[in-house]
């Protein structure tokens, strides 16, 4: 009886929701992904469906090519159009090759926004970055000096020596040094985003000083690379390795103690603030313009630049409270 | 003898080494203690065992440019087998290691053999479908340390009278392919195609058939390395080694083993891997810019070669010498 019950009540449940969804005054917000079945965009999309149920009368559309090429997402675009949603956020398969079907997107009034991999700045109204430079650089300081509250030496593990991205990162750590008092970066090596050269540096780091505390890979073959030497080389508890790789990759070293936490984007608070963004600005709550601040929900407010991006947040930091959540997820 | 050996390219290379230790001992003093100098051998490993499957295939006058994407491809799929079975002994990963390793060898091989074609070529193209491959049964997704299981990532790291496992079947391998170099039929077989293959064939080697066989002893340890690799670093994906053929073959020929075929010896093999894994072990450790390290590892690999071309110099003979006289 009480199944029959059960069913009864999710069947009802199920067609109120059904009929809420088909209302013609409901905010369709479409969030458009690289590919269908990726992790890290399954969560993104749960993040988008909190915020749609923190706003009310909101509709997330959950779409994407099944593989992730740029002709998929034209597709996806035009059809989308057809439906006449609301908005547009995308996390785009290429900078260029979607712009036109974006720009007839915003010809039609569909708002639209690119976020994680943005789209040039012509076919989209804003862009959100996950975090910034600056916030990153600030991040994998701090987390090494969150676990050396009396100081200590650490080095740096990175990809190659003309690695772009990791070098903007260390450059924005040595800026904000001076804010942590007692944390003294000893040395700075690169392990080429290869397994075998990143242990090999890693095992270097720790025979040349003795004394090192932490080793802060900004890179994710580096952090695995070199969690895994300390854990040969038996100096779990001694070593904290910190730096930025995904949960999947580090949960072993996680469980291990190699790595005490480390920190990436969270894809939930990614989604969710790409789907406030669409929100506000498709009602007029904001226009995206150079130094406008946008309203995120509980993420705060995103302030644009000059090419009308801005960064998110802080990167996320994962360690063993929610490691087992995230593993799966990405 | 003693002579012979003292003058030999395998003694000139063992000084090379003990100098290089001694002065790299002299800027970090840590880097010649005994466990200090395991760890170096035994992170050379994985190199000296490709070097003694390459040093054959060299000595046969071919080349196998596709070791490193074999040993991806078979920790792909060791690391793939053990995530859907935890509980298969590590025996038989090793043995579908290599087997499998074999395999992919035998298609090399084949493709020189049956096919003749040049074997850069074929190595070149192998190289590319085999990291293609991995891309496709991987989804191009990382296998990570936590979904191994403990036994398959601790076998290489064991510990046996001082010495990890993985070293262990590097010094088994090179005791193996030593008798095999040396007192076997193979063996010699491989050095007559090498050296002169058309003399080889009218003493009745069959020269495809040899160089096919070279082709699988260099897939299976390419093999077997893939599984020792994947569990000693803990972690699978398309990537792994990645340029990693290029320090086997400058190992080969650092140890003097003549591109041009039919020279070449395990013990030159074995100290070319040596001698790379000490400068690679030590640069990190004196402090040497990076942007140095690239170059000596480059300088030592054309030194090696240009000793090499002087010491394999064929001198011109004299057909006729009353002629060379009266002039």
């Amino acid at each position: 009886m009480s199944v029959m019950k059960k069913i009864l009540s999710t069947v009802a449940i199920a067609t109120t929701f059904m009929a809420g969804a088909a209302q013609a005054d409901d905010v369709r917000i479409a969030l458009v992904v690289k590919a269908l079945g990726i992790g890290f965009f399954e969560a993104a999309a749960k993040g988008a469906e909190e915020a749609a149920n923190e706003l009310g009368g909101v509709e997330i559309i959950y779409t994407g090519p099944t593989s992730t090429t740029a002709e998929g997402q034209i597709e996806v675009i035009n059809a989308l159009i057809a439906q006449r949603v609301d908005a547009i956020a995308i996390s785009a398969n290429d900078t260029d090759a979607l712009v036109p079907a974006l720009k007839k997107a915003m010809d039609r009034g569909i708002t639209v926004i690119s976020w994680d991999s943005g789209v040039a700045p012509e076919g989209r109204s804003l862009h959100l970055n996950p975090s910034s430079n600056a916030l990153i650089g600030n991040m994998i300081i701090k987390l090494a000096a969150d676990h050396l509250p009396d100081g200590g030496d650490v080095a740096v593990l990175s990809a190659t020596t003309t690695s772009t991205n990791q070098n903007i990162w260390i450059e924005e750590m040595n800026k904000v040094m001076g804010n942590y008092s007692g944390i003294n970066v000893v040395g700075t090596v690169y392990g080429d985003d290869l397994a075998d050269k990143s242990y090999r540096e890693a095992n270097g780091l720790m025979q040349t000083y003795p004394d090192l505390k932490a080793i802060i890979a900004p890179t994710s073959v580096g952090i695995v690379a070199a969690a895994q030497a300390v854990a040969d080389a038996g100096k779990i508890g001694e070593i904290n390795v910190t730096g930025l790789g995904l949960p999947s990759e580090m949960a072993g070293a996680i469980d291990s103690g190699a790595s005490k936490s480390f920190a990436i984007w969270n894809p939930i608070d990614l989604g969710y603030s790409a789907a406030m963004l669409a929100y506000n600005l498709s009602q007029g709550n904001a226009t995206a313009e150079p130094g406008a601040e946008i309203p995120m929900g509980r993420m705060g407010n995103l302030t644009l630049d000059d090419n009308n991006e801005g960064a998110m947040a802080d990167p996320f930091v994962y360690d063993a409270s929610n490691i087992e959540q995230f593993k799966s997820i990405f | 003898m003693i002579r012979n050996f003292l003058i030999s390219r395998e003694a000139i290379l063992l000084l090379v080494i003990l100098v290089l230790v001694g002065i790299i001992s002299t800027r970090f003093p840590g880097f010649i203690v005994p466990a200090n100098l395991a760890n170096v051998f035994n992170d050379t490993s994985p190199l000296i065992i490709l070097a003694l499957g390459q040093m054959v295939v060299i000595v046969t006058r071919c080349i196998d440019l596709s070791v490193a994407a074999n040993l991806a491809l078979t920790g792909m799929v060791v690391a793939m087998i053990n995530t859907m079975a935890p509980d298969l002994p590590i025996v038989v990963i090793l043995m579908v290691a290599m087997v499998f390793g074999a395999v992919l060898g035998a298609v090399n091989g084949i493709l020189v053999w049956k096919f003749e074609i040049p074997p850069i070529v074929v190595t070149l193209g192998t190289m590319t479908i085999f990291r293609g491959l991995i891309f496709l049964i991987s989804d191009g997704k990382w296998i990570n340390a936590h979904e191994m299981s403990p036994n398959f990532t601790a076998f290489p790291r064991a510990q046996i009278l001082g010495l990890p496992v993985l070293s262990w079947i590097a010094i088994g391998a090179v005791v193996i392919f030593f008798i095999l170099i040396t007192r076997t039929a193979l063996g010699r077989a491989f050095f007559a195609v090498g050296g002169n293959p058309h003399a080889a064939v009218y003493t009745g080697i069959n020269v495809g058939r040899t160089r096919f066989f070279a082709f699988v002893l260099s897939g299976a340890l390419a093999g077997l390395t893939g599984y020792l690799w994947v569990a000693r670093y803990a972690v699978a994906y398309v990537d792994i080694a990645g340029g990693f053929e290029l320090e086997v073959v400058a190992a080969c020929v650092i140890g003097g083993v003549s591109i041009a075929g039919g020279i070449g010896s395990v013990g030159g093999a074995l100290l070319g891997a040596l001698f790379l894994g000490v400068v690679k072990n030590a640069l990190p450790v004196v402090n040497i810019s990076p942007f140095w390290q690239l170059a000596i590892s480059g300088s030592a690999i054309i030194i090696a070669i240009a000793m090499n071309a002087r010491a394999n110099r064929r001198k011109g003979r004299f057909i006729l010498k009353q002629a060379e006289q009266s002039t």
